[in-house]
């Protein structure tokens, strides 16, 4: 056999292990034991688990590079891996028919990663692998070589914004919290991220968990912070593993301890596993939480970064903010400037789902629009049918209609439409999506989520459910969407904290964009989009029975009358809804509407 | 110092003032649940919402501290439709039995609703029903008349100490509860009882002893030497319930004794006469060693402990002056000891010492309290 060069990397994010990932690294692990090539090869034949590349739809993902060569396969059980084993390794001759194919070129062509960049590459446990791609150097830089006013200056200068929603510039933060003079100070990496299928900063800790300790160090010097805590949500079982490991590789090689690089400056990070409620993740509960108190927001009476955690000067970051900073330092603000708008520089990761063709993690730089993202990077609409909306920002955040597509996705831009970035998430819908019911499903989540401490997100957001409830089942009564928008505003000018603030989102902006949607729930009963079962009516049509009596044998509740050969009816009283004749029949003689 | 304009008028404060603070002090009423000045901040009730030139958002008076230059609106039809929108959020979760209610007519709520005249609400729903587990003598929880105002969880905590109840659960479902929704297990001192703005906590001896119309007879505690001032509502030359006022010396906070121990007021067994004990000669005799034992009673004893006779304060005092006279005459001064009581104030207790000493002629006093 020839001389080469052998890696195999196996995605080793949660949806890949649950996809039987680790089974997959096993097996190709045994192989080139048992077939000798191990053996044969010794350290050139490496083969290792690698962070989540977002798209988690075609796990498990395998990289097999020979001589620097890579082919990437997709879908891959412990099954099929020797044969690939035998084919491609063996004998040089790739698998043709089980290759990531165009979906795959098309989805990562389009993403510029930065923060994701290790993801994918790397081993996350293993610190030799971040040191080899230049990690920690950075922070090397931040305590040996500059200053702290330096260090916020390049923070200042590269635009960065804090990723966890809101876009406040880091460095204006940091600035603040090194300015006060206190005994300690704290830095302290918000990673509890709650909205539904929303998964980047997971992804990151996940992935890359020594780039957000890194970021954290570099932090930590430019304020003058002694303690450190990474608030992670307990159910994130790989992350809390993960960053454990990683803060615990860096205590023996010294990183993290006391004299850090011999800079005479201490710095210890703990892990705090969040018990994980949506609301932990605001800032002021997810301190009371760190103190060991309920999460509750308080009012915001001073910045965190004066008055923060057990009342010390503390800067909260996002995970994915932390993350950047390494790579900032490394390669120069200018150039992570350059990247983004004028406002705000980098990328930004979302969580594409959905109506899509491709959906997972992307990484786009600032300023992209979403067309770009849904028909570039998603691949566009599955069945190619018409875009009706996106909901951005996760369930506080706010849904654009198609008007919005050509906007460009920065801070500036969705709040002047009326939503925000928020953690990332992006839901596309189409025209088989209900809009009333979307907004439904979010004020479900975030009623249920309220903390119960101010009266109008506790009560207010129940109400607005109960409301939507009763349109999506039929009960919508005139004036409901004016008392939505008067109580949405309502909650929105007097909540306490962020999230009350931005909760009524979801249901402000379909109404915005979408009146004639929820007019047509209330007026007529109806559900253009076929989704609120209370609504559709079954019927047959005369014309295409054929009066088979397939629609009657499947029918739970005897709706359906008629002799055999003869067109049959549908009893409305009856009816159930169901949908099973619709299903059933063959003739398309039944109308749903 | 801080000066700043408050519905057109300048006044100047101190900088520590919240907004709430200095709209007080000039006699504006700004409607509130929540706060409560001994206790921290707590920003939950969104009442006190105020208008201040060049916030986005109308801002929570309580929690806002006072900045040089400010511009406030305590009172707009802006302001006014939020803050009746929020009671209107409150009493959709309410049970509304305010003909039952313990707190009629001293409920703050109640009294929201009547100012904002509230009899529909547009938002009918879901309401919170809990069932009532409470087995002792003192306090009375109805959580589905809890507006989370959080008082009483922070007096608990703060002032009190004990930190017995916290809010548990998360949404509509929040609620003020004792760990692991357990039973109440605390000191039941009801501070929680006296801060509670609605019928949520109530005393459970108050009970069908009325409502309104009390005469209110300020008195001192009698069960210790702290002097608690109390106010007793009274109906019918009875004690309905007791509370406290805030320009007190106890800043309007009691114990448990202080606010519900209040039956033997009007009990028949209290004493109110006093008894003077006849012992049976043969309990206590000398023993060869010179000291006391007790001896067994002859069976023909009827009773053991004596038999109490009721006296006039003439006779009693008599009797002490006697008997006091006699030992001192026959075993000496110091065979003579007096215990007085922590419940006695400091002036009485100086006279009892004194008295001791210079009357009597001995050291031998001494206290429950030792103070």
């Amino acid at each position: 056999m020839d001389k080469k060069d052998i890696v195999i990397k196996v995605c080793s994010g949660t949806g890949s292990l649950s996809a039987g990932g680790k089974d997959v690294l096993e097996a190709f692990r045994s192989l080139a034991a048992s077939t000798g090539t191990q053996a044969e090869f010794r350290d050139r034949c490496t083969a290792h688990q690698v962070g989540c590349r977002g798209f988690c739809s075609r796990d498990v993902l395998v990289d097999v590079i020979i001589n620097g060569e890579k082919i990437t396969y997709e879908l891959i059980k412990p099954d099929m891996v020797p044969r690939i084993f035998e084919e491609h390794i063996l004998q040089g001759d790739p698998v043709d028919e089980w290759m990531a194919g165009e979906q795959h070129r098309e989805f990562h062509a389009a993403q510029t990663k930065i923060v994701l960049s290790h993801c994918g590459e790397m081993d996350p446990e293993s610190l030799d692998a971040y040191l080899a791609s230049g990690g920690y150097e950075a922070a090397h830089q931040a305590f040996v070589r500059m200053t702290p006013g330096e260090i916020i200056e390049e923070i200042k200068r590269s635009a960065l914004r804090g990723r966890g929603g809101a876009g406040f510039p880091t460095g204006l933060k940091w600035e603040f919290a090194g300015r006060m003079r206190s005994k300690e100070k704290y830095v302290v990496c918000n990673g509890n991220e709650s909205d539904p299928g929303a998964f980047a900063d997971r992804c990151i800790m996940e992935g890359d968990p020594h780039s957000v300790i890194e970021g954290m160090m570099i932090c930590a010097r430019a304020i003058g912070a002694e303690r450190g805590y990474i608030y992670v949500r307990d159910s994130y079982a790989l992350a809390v593993k993960r960053l454990g490991l990683a803060l615990r590789q860096c205590r023996e090689h010294g990183f993290l301890g006391s004299n850090v690089f011999d800079s005479g400056f201490d710095l210890d990070i703990r892990l705090y596993p969040a018990p994980g409620a949506f609301i932990c993740g605001e800032a002021t509960a997810l301190m009371k939480s760190i103190e060991g108190k309920r999460a509750m927001p308080s009012p915001r009476m001073w910045r965190t970064a004066e008055k923060g955690l057990w009342g010390r000067p503390t800067v909260i970051n996002n995970v994915e903010t932390l993350a950047n900073v390494p790579r900032i330092l490394g390669r120069g603000a200018e150039w992570f400037a350059g990247v983004g708008t004028e406002n705000s520089g980098g990328t930004k990761v979302f969580s594409l789902t959905g109506k899509v063709k491709n959906t997972g993690l992307v990484e786009i730089p600032m300023g992209v629009t979403l067309r770009e993202v849904i028909y570039g990077i998603g691949g566009g609409m599955v069945e190619d049918r018409a875009f009706k909306g996106i909901q951005l920002g996760g369930p506080t955040g706010g849904c654009l209609s198609e008007a919005f597509l050509d906007s460009r996705v920065d801070y500036e831009s969705l709040a002047l439409a009326g939503t925000i970035m928020g953690s990332g998430g992006m839901v596309v819908l189409d025209e088989t999506s209900c809009i009333v019911d979307t907004a439904r499903f979010f004020l479900d989540i975030t009623q249920a989520e309220s903390c119960g401490k101010c009266t109008p997100c506790r009560l207010g957001l129940r109400r607005m459910f109960e409301i939507l409830q009763r349109i999506t089942n039929g009960h919508g009564r005139n004036g409901d969407i004016e008392l939505l928008e008067d109580l949405g505003s309502h909650i929105r000018a007097t909540s306490l904290c962020g999230f009350g603030m931005t909760a009524p989102n979801p249901v402000l902006t379909t109404i915005r964009y979408f009146r004639d949607e929820y007019a047509v729930h209330i007026k007529d009963r109806k559900c253009p989009a076929l989704v609120c079962k209370n609504l559709l009516t079954y019927s047959c049509i005369q014309e295409n029975c054929t009066g088979c009596g397939l629609c009657k044998k499947v029918c739970p509740s005897d709706a359906i009358r008629g002799t055999r050969k003869k067109p049959h009816k549908i009893d409305q009283d009856l009816c159930v809804k169901c949908g099973s004749c619709f299903d059933a029949c063959k003739f398309d003689a039944v109308l749903r509407e | 110092m801080v000066t700043l304009n408050i519905d057109g008028q300048d006044i100047t404060v101190d900088r520590s003032y919240t907004l709430l603070d200095a709209v007080r002090e000039m006699g504006i009423t700004i409607p509130t649940l929540c706060h409560h000045p001994d206790l921290s901040l707590f920003g939950g009730c969104r009442l006190c919402l105020v208008e201040v030139s060049g916030m986005r958002r109308p801002a929570a008076s309580c929690v806002t501290p006072v900045q040089e230059g400010m511009v406030v609106q305590s009172s707009t039809p802006y302001l006014e439709r939020l803050r009746k929108t929020n009671v209107e959020l409150l009493l959709s979760d309410h049970p509304n039995d305010c003909m039952l209610c313990e707190r009629a007519g001293n409920c703050k709520l109640q009294e929201l609703a009547y100012y904002y005249g509230l009899r529909e609400n547009r938002f009918e729903g879901d309401r919170r029903i809990y069932s009532r587990k409470d087995n002792n003598p003192f306090l009375q929880r109805e959580m589905e008349k809890c507006v989370m105002c959080g008082q009483c969880v922070r007096i608990c905590d703060e002032i009190q100490g004990v930190g017995a109840i916290d809010f548990a659960y998360k949404g509509l479902w929040t609620k003020v509860t004792p760990p692991f929704e357990r039973d109440l297990d605390c000191e039941f001192c009801g501070q929680c009882v006296g801060v509670c703005p609605t019928g949520a906590l109530t005393g459970r001896i108050w009970a069908g002893k009325g409502r309104q119309k009390f005469r209110e007879v300020d008195t001192v505690c009698s069960y210790c030497g702290c002097g608690c001032i109390l106010t007793l509502a009274v109906k019918k030359n009875q004690i309905a319930r007791i509370y406290s006022r805030k320009d007190t010396i106890n800043e309007g906070m009691l114990c448990a004794k202080g606010r519900f121990a209040y039956e033997f007021v009007n009990s028949p067994e209290r004493l109110t006469r006093p008894l003077i004990r006849t012992a049976p000669k043969k309990d206590w005799q000398l023993n060869d060693s010179g000291r006391y034992a007790q001896v067994k009673p002859e069976r023909s004893s009827t009773n053991s402990s004596g038999v109490f006779r009721e006296v006039s304060w003439e006779e009693a005092l008599d009797h002490i002056a006697f008997r006091i006279k006699e030992i001192k005459d026959v075993h000496g001064a110091d065979a003579i000891g007096g215990l007085a009581s922590a419940r006695c104030t400091n002036e009485e207790n100086y006279l009892f010492q004194k008295f001791m000493r210079a009357a009597v002629g001995t050291n031998n006093v001494d206290h429950c309290a030792r103070y």
